[in-house]
């Protein structure tokens, strides 16, 4: 068999495909919830209402959403210049760190509206500097930055428990590794009163805007697209590859680390080591569903934010384990990607 | 110092050196197919969970040793053909795909452990692999226990390594699929097909890669843990480039980095240990994996064609 291009895709293939994904998506789960024992229909019942079946539950998954959209667009970004970033991870606990670093008295002097920003702004600087090495060795040496960011993220999470037991360890946490409480002037405001629901998800929202317009209106954006297609070509029409590799690093590395920052001064008030669930690996499959597009990013991690939470809910309920979210996310990262390739090209056979 | 000389002449570390690098050399070997027929595979960190899983799960219901290792065997192809069949005829991306088969794998992986051992908080244990000593050989001091004293799964992680460096490079298969990794045009004008002899490659090494696993609960743990695997996947892949994608240097680097694996163990057992934090010395695989990285990457030995779909309509 091989491939050919279709010149013109017609809506229904343009759609037909990437809907017959998610319908067998949904069928595999159905297989996985009988296995389990369970009703298939019962399941994926419990799965909607625990994702969205209350004012509560919505909130929620709002709240798991913030920070998969953060590190949704730190992919996306990364990966529109090809720019392997699988280190979201890493960035995000080193958004954390710096506001924990920063939040808990350090800067007790500043008011809130001095010091929340100033937290946000130096997470960013840490995940940005945190991606920027493995980019300069790629850029500099050809190191391919699939492996080193995956490394780092290793490498982070040890300095971070590191930390938790040493110096930045809370007298008060019965022998815990986690870090001491942040000052309330350091804290995001709630959204919603009484609700979870906190600033961080108006700053993921505002940062989605911010990333689509530097990709639909500035050079930056046409370079990185550039970069991204073709990067042979890109230094042959004069765009400074490395450079813009550089900067893609920079914004990616800042967008994942202010995950971590929303995390810690939104949700938790501290730093402790399972603030993540692999956020930034999430971020992938919430980049990859979105087609790399922000604006979509937005939608595909409220999506899939939906999911854990409904999957977590549901397997209160059910005796289905709640690893079959992880199962639906990987199978429909699958089945989509090939879904939209097929809505381009066409199986030939010879 | 002197704690470090004795360490280093002393029986057992050699032996658990041996050991640790027995799973990286048989995942290894696995990437090393793959990227020899040009197809980079990240599923190998969820491949490597899923094979340990699969053979301890296979003796725990009652299969004998080497079932179970051929069990975990052909739960790693079925996962390879999955990867193959995305990355070769259609082409996908193979750092998407291969993400996506290592969070599949990983999470089939969980669910599977759970639906069999609900409620379960420690694991059952099974009888593993016991070592085979190798008469007269086993007696030479210091190699006699690391080479000779070992379970035969590491035996056959070494007899693999050669069989793939003869397969690699004194067998017109070898040959082929060397070529179809730096030139996969030429070995279609030779008619010869290129999807079967890539599929091939990720398939075989997708099952290797789950051997490596299954070593870690049937060879080394005698039970299965969640995140037992630990990154040793991505270090394999370090270890590919380190090892330059040939298996001698390969396996000669999953030996160098065992070594120093065990060492940091033993290290922190000295008075060492008491004065840095245990996490420094947790993270001198990761760090060495990246100055290999680094150290290695003047060398242009990678395959041409790495990462590069071969589409026959194309030219």
């Amino acid at each position: 068999m091989r491939l050919e291009p279709v010149a013109n895709p017609t809506l229904a293939r343009s759609l037909g495909f990437p809907a017959g994904a998610l319908a067998l998506t949904v069928v595999i789960a159905s297989g996985l919830a009988l296995l389990a024992g369970a009703n298939p229909f019962e399941t994926l019942g419990l799965i909607l209402k625990g994702a969205a079946g209350s004012k509560f539950a919505l909130l929620e998954t709002l709240n798991r959403a913030t920070p998969l959209i953060f590190t949704g667009l730190a992919v996306a970004v990364a990966f529109r210049a090809k720019l392997w970033n699988i280190g979201a991870e890493a960035q995000f606990y080193a958004g954390a760190l710096v506001a924990v670093l920063l939040g808990t008295g350090a800067l007790g002097f500043l008011p809130w509206y001095l010091l929340i920003p100033l937290m946000a702004l130096a997470a960013m600087l840490a995940g940005a500097l945190l991606l920027l090495g493995p980019v300069m060795l790629k850029v500099r040496l050809g190191v391919d930055e699939v492996v080193t960011t995956l490394l780092l993220n290793f490498i982070m999470l040890l300095f971070v428990s590191m930390l938790l037991e040493g110096p930045l360890k809370d007298p008060m946490g019965m022998g815990w590794p986690k870090s001491e409480p942040l000052d309330p002037a350091a804290r995001l405001p709630r959204l919603v009163d009484g609700l979870r629901l906190h600033w961080g998800f108006g700053v993921a929202l505002i940062s989605a805007a911010v990333i689509w317009v530097i990709q639909a209106r500035t050079t930056l954006g046409y370079e990185i697209r550039a970069v991204g297609l073709n990067p042979q070509a890109a230094r042959f029409a004069g765009i400074p590859v490395g450079a813009v590799l550089v900067k893609t690093a920079l914004l990616s590395g800042g967008l994942a680390a202010l995950a971590g920052w929303s995390e810690v001064a939104g949700l938790k008030g501290n730093l402790t080591l399972d603030i993540s669930p692999g956020f930034g690996y999430t971020g992938i499959i919430v980049a990859m569903l979105a087609l790399l597009h922000p604006g979509a990013v937005v939608i595909s991690a409220i999506f899939v934010a939906g999911i854990f939470v409904g999957a977590d809910s549901m397997s209160r309920a059910a005796a289905v384990p709640t690893y079959i979210a992880d199962i639906l996310l990987a199978t429909a990262l699958l089945l989509m990607v090939l879904a939209i390739l097929l809505t381009r090209f066409r199986v030939v056979r010879g | 110092m002197d704690q470090i000389i004795d360490i280093l002449l002393s029986a057992s570390f050699w032996a658990a050196a041996v050991r640790i690098a027995s799973p990286l050399i048989f995942a290894t070997l696995g990437e090393l197919i793959c990227e020899r027929a040009g197809i980079l595979n990240l599923g190998i960190e969820g491949i490597m969970v899923l094979g340990a899983f699969a053979g301890w799960m296979a003796v725990y219901s009652g299969a004998g040793l080497w079932t179970g290792v051929a069990v975990a065997m052909g739960a790693g192809m079925l996962f390879g053909l999955l990867h193959a069949t995305l990355t070769v005829p259609f082409g996908l991306s193979q750092h998407v795909v291969g993400l996506g088969i290592t969070l599949l794998a990983t999470s089939v992986t969980y669910f599977a452990y759970r639906l069999a051992l609900p409620e379960v908080t420690s694991p059952p244990r099974i009888e593993p692999f016991q070592p085979l000593e190798i008469p007269l050989l086993s007696e030479i001091p210091l190699i006699g226990p690391a080479l000779f004293a070992q379970t035969p799964l590491t035996y056959l992680a070494f007899i693999l390594a050669a069989v793939v460096w003869i397969v690699l490079y004194r067998s017109p298969l070898g040959l082929a699929l060397r070529a179809v990794g730096e030139n996969p045009g030429a070995v279609e004008a030779q008619g010869l097909s290129v999807t079967a002899l890539r599929m091939g490659a990720v398939i075989v090494g997708s099952g290797l890669m789950a051997v490596g696993g299954a070593f870690l609960t049937m060879s080394a743990f005698s039970s299965f843990f969640f995140e037992m695997v630990n990154g040793r996947g991505w270090i394999c892949i370090a270890l590919v480039v380190f090892g330059a994608w040939k298996p001698g240097k390969a396996v000669l680097g999953a030996l160098l980095f065992a070594a120093f694996d065990a060492l940091q163990v033993r290290l922190q057992q000295t008075g060492l240990g008491a004065e840095i934090p245990y996490q420094v010395f947790l993270m001198i695989p990761y760090v060495l994996s990246i100055l290999a990285l680094v150290l290695m990457s003047r060398r242009a030995e990678v395959p041409a064609a790495l990462m590069t779909p071969y589409n026959r309509g194309d030219r």
